[in-house]
């Protein structure tokens, strides 16, 4: 059976530097598909593509079998688009932003009217629905929003960072309200985002870095390809600590935000004996399982929320 | 899936109604548009104090009541501005992306913003335009009959004018230049504040001015054709002349969305 979603060698430029550089995978049908990477990693490139806003340099992709430049218009019937600035209207109330984000697809009249009523209360938006969209906190606008791109019923949902500006208690409710929409709808959906807990949520994540797609897998079996545990020691001279445990132990471990980290087999086995190398010195430690981010700092050598990253993202978005 | 993979008026129909309703919630703009031509006409027209002659006006027509045409003309023109504006605020704050992922015919895109700037624009001129004999412009249902579809099509024509400068912008300083350095001269070189002299270089330069021929279907409204004014072309030649501007500021606002469906 075919992908919902394909990219096939997908490439794309802006004049010398490349964004996109030979990106193949297949989503599959009902699935939730995270694309991870650091801003600039050329997440929003793809988006863009795959919402038919941009054209590749080179490759294909095809959404329902719709080719997104051959067959736009095909594709614009086959998804709905959530984007990280609302592309609601803050000047008209929820109900207004959904009835005319309707009627751009061909819907109205009783048809219109229950749909939008429907995604509304799927989406607890139907309480507000005569209410401005800026009064609304951002949250709120996020399920308007959401609300507004189910309304044809759309089979692939596309979402770039839907979480930016929510709050932690938003944050976990939009994913509550993805996982619903999966069970009851069966939408297959392509999410980017550059956070570790939300890549964690999705059924397989491909991870971007510099254009080039490093790796598709579920989580778990990202997580896999450490074949290790991972050791976080809080002390007070990480410098040393991590220079003696490759001395002492012939293990390699490495600095990170005034911590030292290592990968061994079998960490906690080994809690008690590094903490007795160490007298007075180890503040506190933590053995477990390696994160979505221990993958991505070992297969690029760099961290997803590097402040240079998150930086320069901001500043190209005004 | 539907037949129709690309829809056109129910999306345009949409959009007109949005421009309206926003229109209606921004008190603000209702002032800006009006009241600045009203205060030109108002300031130029009566303080070069009603003996001022112009050559080429009538012996038995004051300044203010000459300057009245130009006035409506250019409350086309703020409306026009004001409306095509807001597409680069859409660009910016995210609606238009969402209108640009729909499966929705360049040309709803363009119809829906035609007509809404073409509705506010003609309805507030209009509205203006009852005043008209209070600055001794005659006004009756004849030339009612003239004036509303004059202003349709010059309204329609300036917001296509409008939204061809605003399409390819992100910012809308860069509107504010291109307004005062092209779109006011446009504007005074159509006849509105003074008749082309026939010997002068403005005669040419109102011939070739689509704006010109937009300011004298207005005033041929007004006057019909009987009334003597030099150098102003007959209302069926300036209706003539407006619809082909309208037409061709609509094609090339259609090719443009056509061509660049982009975001940034």
């Amino acid at each position: 059976m075919s992908h919902p979603v394909q990219t096939t060698d997908l490439c794309r430029s802006f004049g010398a530097r490349v964004a996109l550089d030979h990106v193949s995978f297949g989503v599959r049908e009902g699935e939730i598909f995270g694309l991870l990477g650091p801003n600039g990693g050329g997440k929003t490139t793809l988006f863009r593509i795959l919402g038919t806003l941009l054209s590749p340099s080179g490759g294909s992709a095809r959404i329902c079998g719709h080719d997104v430049v051959a067959d736009p218009a095909g594709v614009r019937s086959s998804i709905g688009v959530v984007f990280q600035s609302p592309s609601l209207d803050p000047q008209l109330t929820v109900a207004e932003n959904l009835r005319y984000g309707g009627n751009l697809y061909g819907l109205r009249g009783p048809d219109l009217e229950n749909r939008w009523r429907e995604m509304a209360s799927a989406l607890r938006v139907e309480d507000r629905a005569g209410d401005l969209v800026k009064n609304l906190s951002g949250g709120l606008q996020r399920r308007v929003e959401i609300a507004k791109s189910l309304l044809p019923r759309p089979r692939v949902l596309l979402l770039d960072e839907p979480s930016t500006g929510l709050d932690p208690v938003a944050r976990v409710d939009l994913w509550a309200i993805l996982e619903q929409l999966r069970g009851k709808f069966g939408i297959t959906t392509v999410i980017t985002t550059h956070l570790m807990d939300e890549a964690e949520r999705c059924g397989r994540v491909a991870i971007l870095h510099r254009g080039k797609m490093l790796a598709c897998e579920t989580p778990d079996a990202l997580r896999a390809t450490i074949g290790a545990d991972v050791l976080t020691l809080v002390c007070k001279r990480p410098d040393a600590v991590a220079e003696q445990l490759q001395a002492k132990f012939g293990w390699t471990a490495v600095v990170r935000d005034d911590a030292v980290r290592l990968e061994i087999p079998k960490a906690h086995a080994e809690v008690a004996r590094i903490v007795e190398a160490f007298p007075g010195e180890i503040l506190s430690v933590t053995a477990g399982r390696p994160t979505l981010e221990d993958v991505f700092v070992r297969m690029t050598g760099e961290r997803l929320g590097d402040p240079f990253f998150e930086e320069t993202g901001k500043k190209k978005k005004k | 899936m539907s037949a129709a993979r690309t829809h056109l008026w129910l999306p345009a129909l949409a959009l007109w109604r949005r421009e309206i309703v926003r229109f209606l919630r921004q008190k603000n703009r209702v002032i800006g548009a009006l009241a600045t031509p009203l205060v030109f006409w108002l300031l130029i027209g009566s303080g070069v104090g009603p003996g001022f002659r112009l050559p080429g006006m009538p012996l038995d027509m004051t300044y203010l009541a000459y300057f009245f045409p130009g006035t409506v003309v250019l409350i086309l023109l703020f409306t026009a501005i004001f409306s095509t504006i807001s597409i680069i605020e859409d660009r910016r704050e995210g609606f238009l992306q969402g209108v640009l992922v729909a499966p929705v015919a360049p040309e709803a895109i363009v119809l829906g913003k035609f007509l809404g700037g073409m509705t506010l624009a003609a309805g507030q001129a209009l509205l203006v335009c009852l005043a008209a004999p209070l600055a001794g412009v005659p006004l009756d249902l004849a030339v009612l009959a003239r004036l509303i579809p004059a202003l349709m099509v010059v309204g329609f024509g300036l917001v296509g004018l409008g939204f061809l400068i605003a399409w390819p912008l992100d910012s809308t300083q860069g509107f504010h230049a291109i307004m005062n350095v092209f779109l006011m001269p446009l504007w005074m070189l159509s006849g509105a504040l003074f008749p082309a002299g026939a010997d002068s270089w403005a005669r040419y330069a109102v011939a070739l001015n689509p704006v010109a021929y937009g300011t004298a279907a207005v005033r041929r409204a007004f006057y019909g054709d009987a009334v003597p004014l030099a150098s102003v072309p007959t209302y069926a030649f300036a209706m003539i002349v407006s619809v082909l501007f309208a037409a061709v500021m609509f094609l090339l606002a259609v090719w443009m969305v056509r061509r660049k469906r982009s975001i940034a």
